[in-house]
């Protein structure tokens, strides 16, 4: 089959379309976004029928998947690493419950926080969750791993975690396909109480569990995954999880490195195999993309070994995603001297595009804030982040999905006023709506912006489960009907918005503002869309 | 033969378009390939880049090592320089002299270009203007890589045809168009 240039997302996307998948669940998150968006655009994934719709955010989605596989078919969830804290309920009790058709699940982790909240890494929560992970070094891995990773799920019955990070989510290269096998058919669990989480029935299969994943580590001794090479100069030995190795090669590009390398992309720890390395070596230094797992573990806690390098001694820097020149400094390879960036360079950050909603939004909420001295809201993630920045300066928080309804809601009872928040329509739908019903029940003094674009657009505009459904939600929910408010964020509005928001900021109950206007990408892709669908029914 | 490849502007002035470009060219002189892009909340007028690394031999790293870049390719000037250390001490830069200035302390375009002009290899260009000439304001992007073409090692014609097989998906007429600026870029 001919090669095709596919970013590491897409590869997994790919490798589990031809790896028989029926379901692929997903809420957008960078850098994850792509591999649903793969699918979805994929001729050959409708021809198949593969279910691709967005969820509403990671849990429903990682339920979801699990509901496919309950079903005797293949199912995927990917989301960015931050989302399967979001999931992680689910996710931990899938390892329990254990699987049906096969599962695996990707979490796409972002070291240096190029576009998320925090760096952690998503390889703790294969430990925690008892599961096999695995870690692609480059784009072929990542599609040929898809494969093994569901073939492994169904002989343990049990879920796969998949962890890659930024760079090889969004890093292209040519892939060489395999042929595409047909999905499973429908078959439903042979033993109708697997997933009845009961603790009694929880408990033998916590115990069922815990001896998988002995019969884990002992399978993953021999998996072709996980590569020990022997060198001649033993002083040095080095180990390398995922994408590290490449940084690592990327010193030797000749002859290579000439002493002994194990490169692992394949969890539970391999003892065997790292202890056939440091037997041999005085020294071992260990590359990890995000957390120094490995590391920590070959320490132990009491941690008096003086022959493991990494990140916790410095040789490595504490933080941040590695790169070839990190490495080469950590093996005492000398550089040339460098170009410096010259100091006629400014930072230059992202910034709301020209004519977006969420700047009117801004502009209106600074305004209507003046006359009670209040210093900013509570916010959320999305686009409308970018708030924080100057000329704007007027949000306070930004910490996770739906946190600035719930948020405002603390901070009045803790006597803030007027406590209000912004929050996005797709955040909202992820994990804001049951932070408002919170506050209806308690008839909290707040208000609540809800800055609508009709678009999910931080992640490239995907559907939003919110459009054309805000007020009737926040009615449901229990808002009075009187205190759900429509604007228009438009420049020309200004004057009257910022007298809803004020009127809304002085009632002392729960109120919404539904401030909507569709995203100006979206719209542009829309505008374009339409006009090459006219001319080609014209031709 | 090896090319490493740095690729910068700012969110939106289409550095993607180029990288599709000579990555398809690429594909059909039967090189490797890598090509580490930019997605997520950059991309909203913030500063972006692409390490793009053509061999003839397999490709380790995504990303390109300090000091190892043959090229540099940038649709704005600021942004060249922006990664300098990356470009080896005999690597080329060339780039667009329009600048892009969404920030408020941008500092005199003069400045930015007298620096560029302290590298040995350099090659400026304005390429919206040159864009702006042949009736295709938006192509200048594709200038630029015209520009650029006589430092990359792969066949000119190689990349015409990768141009158009990318954008006769849009339009032959856009197609034309590319390949026209492109050709302007070259000459340039």
């Amino acid at each position: 089959m001919q090669k095709q240039l596919l970013l590491g997302d897409e590869a997994i996307a790919l490798g589990a379309i031809d790896a028989g998948l029926s379901g692929m669940y997903a809420y957008p998150g960078t850098p994850s976004t792509e591999i649903m968006e793969y699918i979805q655009s994929s001729e050959e994934a409708a021809g198949r029928g593969i279910h691709r719709e967005w969820s509403a955010n990671e849990k429903t989605a990682m339920e979801a998947a699990l509901g496919m596989s309950y079903t005797g078919k293949r199912a995927m969830v990917a989301m960015k690493h931050v989302g399967l804290n979001v999931a992680a309920d689910p996710f931990i009790n899938s390892s329990v419950t254990g699987i049906n058709g096969g599962l695996v699940v990707v979490s796409a982790d972002d070291p240096s926080m190029h576009s998320s909240q925090n760096e952690q890494d998503s390889r703790f929560y294969g430990k925690f969750a008892f599961v096999p992970v695995f870690e692609p070094s480059n784009q072929q891995e990542a599609y040929d791993m898809v494969s093994d990773a569901f073939d492994l799920s169904e002989k343990f019955r049990i879920p796969v975690l998949f962890r890659i990070t930024t760079r090889l989510a969004h890093s292209r290269s040519a892939i060489k396909r395999r042929p595409a096998i047909p999905q499973k058919s429908f078959q439903l669990p042979s033993d109708p109480r697997q997933f009845v989480l009961l603790p009694a029935i929880a408990r033998k299969k916590y115990h069922a569990l815990l001896a998988t994943y002995e019969s884990l580590k002992y399978d993953n001794r021999l998996s072709k995954y996980n590569v020990f090479k022997d060198g001649k100069n033993r002083r040095l030995g080095v180990i390398a999880c995922g994408i590290t190795y490449n940084y690592l090669m990327e010193n030797f590009p000749d002859k290579g490195p000439g002493f002994p390398v194990l490169k692992i992309t394949s969890y539970p720890f391999p003892k065997d195999i790292i202890s056939d390395l440091t037997s041999r070596c005085e020294e071992v230094l260990v590359l990890e993309e995000g957390y120094p797992i490995i590391e920590e573990g070959l320490r132990g806690i009491l941690d008096n070994s003086l022959s493991v390098y990494g990140r916790l001694d410095g040789a490595i820097p504490r933080e941040g995603e590695l790169n070839p020149s990190i490495v080469a400094k950590a093996l005492g390879i000398k550089s040339e001297p460098l170009f410096e960036v010259p100091g006629v360079v400014r930072t230059r950050p992202p910034s709301f595009c020209k004519g977006c909603g969420h700047s009117d939004t801004f502009l209106a909420v600074i305004d209507a804030l003046k006359p009670s001295g209040a210093l900013g809201v509570f916010s959320d993630i999305g686009c409308y982040t970018l708030a924080a920045l100057p000329p704007y300066s007027i949000i306070n928080s930004c910490v996770d999905m739906g946190a600035s309804v719930t948020m405002a809601v603390g901070a009045a009872d803790g006597g803030l006023r007027p406590s209000v928040a912004v929050i996005g329509d797709s955040t909202f739908t992820h994990s804001g709506m049951t932070g408002l019903l919170d506050a209806v029940i308690k008839n909290s003094p707040v208000t609540v912006i809800i800055s609508d674009n009709s678009a999910t657009a931080m992640t490239g505009g995907q559907k939003s489960h919110a459009t054309g459904r805000l007020e009737r939600i926040c009615e449901g929910l229990g808002v009075e009907q009187e205190h759900i408010r429509t604007i228009v964020p438009l420049r020309k509005n200004h004057a009257e918005n910022v007298l809803v928001m004020q009127e809304e900021f002085e009632y002392q109950g729960v109120s919404v503002i539904i401030s909507a206007r569709e995203c100006i990408q979206t719209a542009s892709k829309r505008r374009k869309a339409e006009v090459s669908k006219n001319l080609s029914s014209e031709q | 033969m090896k090319s490493d490849i740095i690729l910068s502007g700012v969110g939106g002035q289409g550095i993607l378009s180029i990288a599709a470009i000579i990555g398809l060219a690429a594909i059909e002189n039967d090189l490797y390939l890598k090509q580490a892009e930019v997605h997520g909340m950059s991309q909203r007028g913030g500063d972006v880049q692409s390490h793009l690394r053509l061999s003839s031999k397999p490709v380790h790293s995504d990303l390109i090592p300090y000091g190892k870049a043959d090229l540099i390719i940038s649709v704005e000037p600021m942004e060249s320089l922006r990664h300098l250390p990356w470009l080896s001490a005999s690597g080329w830069l060339v780039t667009n002299s329009t600048p892009f200035m969404n920030i408020g302390d941008y500092p005199p375009v003069e400045d930015i270009l007298s620096r560029i002009r302290q590298l040995d290899n350099h090659k400026i260009v304005d390429a919206d203007e040159i864009a702006r000439q042949i009736g295709s304001a938006r192509s200048g992007n594709v200038v630029i890589l015209g520009a650029a073409s006589h430092y990359l090692d792969l066949p000119f014609e190689s990349l015409e045809n990768a141009l158009v097989k990318l954008f006769s998906k849009k339009s032959p007429e856009i197609a034309e168009m590319n390949v026209k600026a492109l050709r302007a870029g070259r000459n340039a």
